[in-house]
């Protein structure tokens, strides 16, 4: 999580500088959901995330180096500096891609579920129980795809796991000004599969629900629809003057860092002391 | 885009040669590669019809190769004689489950998506019997649900597996136009080249018998231009055949314009294994005066016309370009370069179809060789009516092509 936000604030840092171009968000105050999920998988094990991902590409296990790489448009890049922030892959560490737009991943993730499914059933391979996961935001559960993946991956049991993220905020778009019914979790009973909340700002209880989500995943039983209650402390992207969120709203998510609040259960439960969490943040 | 294609040099792997191993990384064509590799002048074609040439003088094979009518009969001797079995007499539809099934028994990892493939067998009985012998699971019926399930089979391909994606009805994939643009074209370019999309995407277009607007549709010219698919279009039982199976094999996207009103064209083709080159265009008929491009329904329609024209004492030159995306250049410049008038018939829409696309590669690549103007037949810029004469109005018909190369020779 650490790595993650020092990568962000540096991002953050190469834009204003005119180093990075182009559309670049940043992941500010959602590290919990990414290794909260991300830290359960195996390297067979794939995600797909939309454009906000730096950090669950890290998560993963592509290296800073080939990710800021790849922002910088290098051809040392992840993908030779011919992706950009917006689309991240990486075949090695089963990182089926960061998506420009909203959506669009699901139904590849889906599909890398179904191969999973079908390296079981009809290639018989062993040591397959590979699961998908998928990683996106409030704003896209109004889309089309969103809907129809859910659908198909209830119907044939795909070993998926659809986790949104959900921030508040489409750009300068409330969530509830948006969504007929802003609980996304209940939609999952109503594709026949289990809708889950958490807070997503506690990398903890995101790591429970995560054990549980992937097992049913692992085990055949089907996908799982988890709802991260979380925040994004800088703006959409970082070109925008993020001027519509009220700031008491940000002060109240940013008293539930959850850097700082994991930095708060390791020292209370002696599992850690200061000199170890300050060794962390210089690596 | 200025590149002369040599469309030939990839595939040679036609049943008549003795060794009949088909290394499927030969057919990768990767959009960024430099289109600057080049065979030197002695070379093998290899033509669609089972015959092979060493050189590319049609002229002396021209009388064994006229086609007398517009059915796909060709005669038992150009075809057949270069195989030894005798070959089996089929419908077009059968030929593409044919190619489907035999791809399906090869490489477990090649399966079916699509709206009725499975227990349905098909809405155009392509895949019919295929969900009996190979399981739901591989032949597999989604709901409809295009952009999903056509990200499903990308998001497959990308790990493994080697879907065929049954549109069906083309028109029906404008819903599935996020995924095909983004991830299948754009992906491989995206990821840095670290994924490929062996996927294929297929199913039936163009103008019926009085199907009304919406599924009459020509999607072959609005996905043109998306960059990384590759595209071809069949015609006859042989190609839909040998164009299918190359498709599957191919590491490429590749998307398959198959026609509602072919399905059922009859013609013998070989019991061996075989396949089309996907960058191919295919020579239906030598000439000498004039070069006719046309690829899908309209080949017929060119074939009946050309019956007229050869009584008329002319001699057209028929290509069917099979290549939608990209196109033979080798073989329809070398045409050019020989007759020096070209007409061009699709069923596109004459804005921005693929006529215009051709007539615009051909101007830019053999300019000096042409004597007169481009002549680019298209359907009408109107949306398909319902009624029948005035659909036929819409789209190019023989009388027009006559009256075309007449005034092309003039």
């Amino acid at each position: 999580m650490v790595l993650g936000r020092a990568f962000e604030d540096k991002c953050a840092k190469m834009y204003y500088d005119r180093k990075m171009l182009g559309f670049v968000h940043l992941y500010n105050g959602q590290e919990a959901v990414s290794t909260g999920f991300i830290r359960l998988l195996k390297q067979q094990d794939s995600i797909v995330c939309t454009y906000r991902d730096h950090v669950q590409a890290l998560s993963k296990g592509l290296s800073a180096r080939a990710v800021m790489s790849e922002l910088l448009g290098k051809a040392t890049g992840c993908c030779r500096g011919q992706g950009g922030s917006m689309h991240i892959f990486s075949r090695k560490h089963n990182m089926l891609g960061r998506f420009a737009f909203i959506g669009e991943g699901i139904p590849i993730a889906t599909g890398a579920a179904f191969t999973s499914k079908y390296k079981r059933e009809v290639l018989k391979e062993a040591d397959c129980g590979h699961v998908s996961l998928t990683f996106f935001g409030d704003g896209t559960c109004n889309n089309g795809q969103f809907y129809e993946c859910l659908n198909m991956a209830a119907l044939w049991k795909l070993p998926i796991v659809f986790v949104v993220e959900n921030n508040l905020w489409a750009i300068g778009m409330s969530h509830l000004r948006a969504t007929s019914v802003p609980q996304i979790y209940k939609k999952g009973p109503a594709f026949g599969m289990p809708g889950v909340h958490v807070d997503g700002m506690d990398v903890l209880k995101v790591r429970e629900v995560a054990k549980e989500a992937i097992g049913r995943a692992r085990r055949g039983e089907g996908p799982t629809l988890v709802e991260c209650e979380t925040y994004r402390f800088r703006g959409h992207s970082l070109a925008d003057p993020d001027k519509l969120r009220d700031p008491a709203e940000k002060a109240h998510y940013a008293a539930r860092d959850p850097i700082t609040a994991l930095k708060k259960y390791l020292i209370e439960n002696s599992l850690a002391n200061e000199a170890d969490l300050k060794a962390i943040d210089k690596r | 885009m200025a590149a002369i294609f040599q469309g030939v040099g990839a595939a040679a792997a036609l049943s008549s040669l003795p060794s009949n191993s088909f290394d499927s990384k030969n057919f990768l064509f990767s959009p960024r590669r430099s289109f600057s590799v080049r065979k030197a002048p002695s070379f093998v074609v290899v033509r669609s019809d089972g015959t092979m040439n060493l050189d590319l003088n049609p002229k002396g094979r021209r009388a064994q190769q006229f086609i007398a009518n517009a059915v796909t009969t060709k005669e038992d001797s150009s075809a057949a004689s270069s195989f030894s079995k005798p070959g089996n007499e089929l419908l077009l539809f059968e030929a593409l489950r044919e190619g489907l099934e035999e791809e399906m028994e090869r490489d477990p990892r090649v399966c079916v998506m699509g709206e009725d493939v499975g227990h349905y067998g098909g809405s155009y009985k392509v895949t019919k019997g295929l969900a009996k012998k190979f399981g739901d699971l591989r032949v597999l019926d989604t709901p409809i649900a295009e952009n999903s399930f056509t990200g499903m089979g990308i998001g497959a391909a990308m790990t493994g597996l080697r879907p065929v994606v049954e549109g069906m009805n083309m028109g029906f994939l404008l819903l599935a136009f996020n995924q095909i643009s983004n991830n299948c074209g754009m992906l491989h370019y995206t990821s840095g080249g670290q994924f490929t999309i062996p996927i294929v995407i297929r199913g039936p277009g163009g103008v019926g018998r009085q199907l009304g607007a919406e599924h009459s549709q020509r999607l072959e010219s609005y996905f043109q231009s998306i960059p990384g698919i590759q595209m071809v279009a069949c015609s006859t039982p042989y190609n839909a055949k040998g164009l299918m199976k190359a498709a599957i094999r191919s590491e490429n996207p590749v998307i398959l314009f198959e026609h509602v009103l072919l399905y059922n064209l009859k013609e013998r083709i070989p019991d061996e294994d075989y396949i089309c080159n996907l960058e191919e265009a295919e020579m239906v008929r030598p000439g000498e005066h004039v070069t006719i491009l046309t690829y899908s329904r309209m080949r017929y329609h060119v074939m009946q016309a050309a019956k007229t024209l050869v009584n008329k004492g002319y001699d057209p030159e028929v290509i069917d370009i099979r290549s939608l995306k990209p196109f033979d250049l080798y073989t329809i410049g070398n045409s050019v370069k020989k007759t020096h008038r070209v007409l061009i018939v699709e069923e596109c829409m004459r804005t921005g179809g693929i006529g215009a696309s051709l007539t615009a590669a051909i101007t830019e690549n053999f300019h000096d060789y042409l004597d007169a103007p481009i002549i680019c037949l298209s359907s009408q810029d109107v949306p398909t009516p319902y009624a029948g004469t005035l659909e036929e109005w819409t789209v190019v018909q023989p009388a027009q092509i006559v009256a075309a190369v007449e005034q092309l020779c003039q």
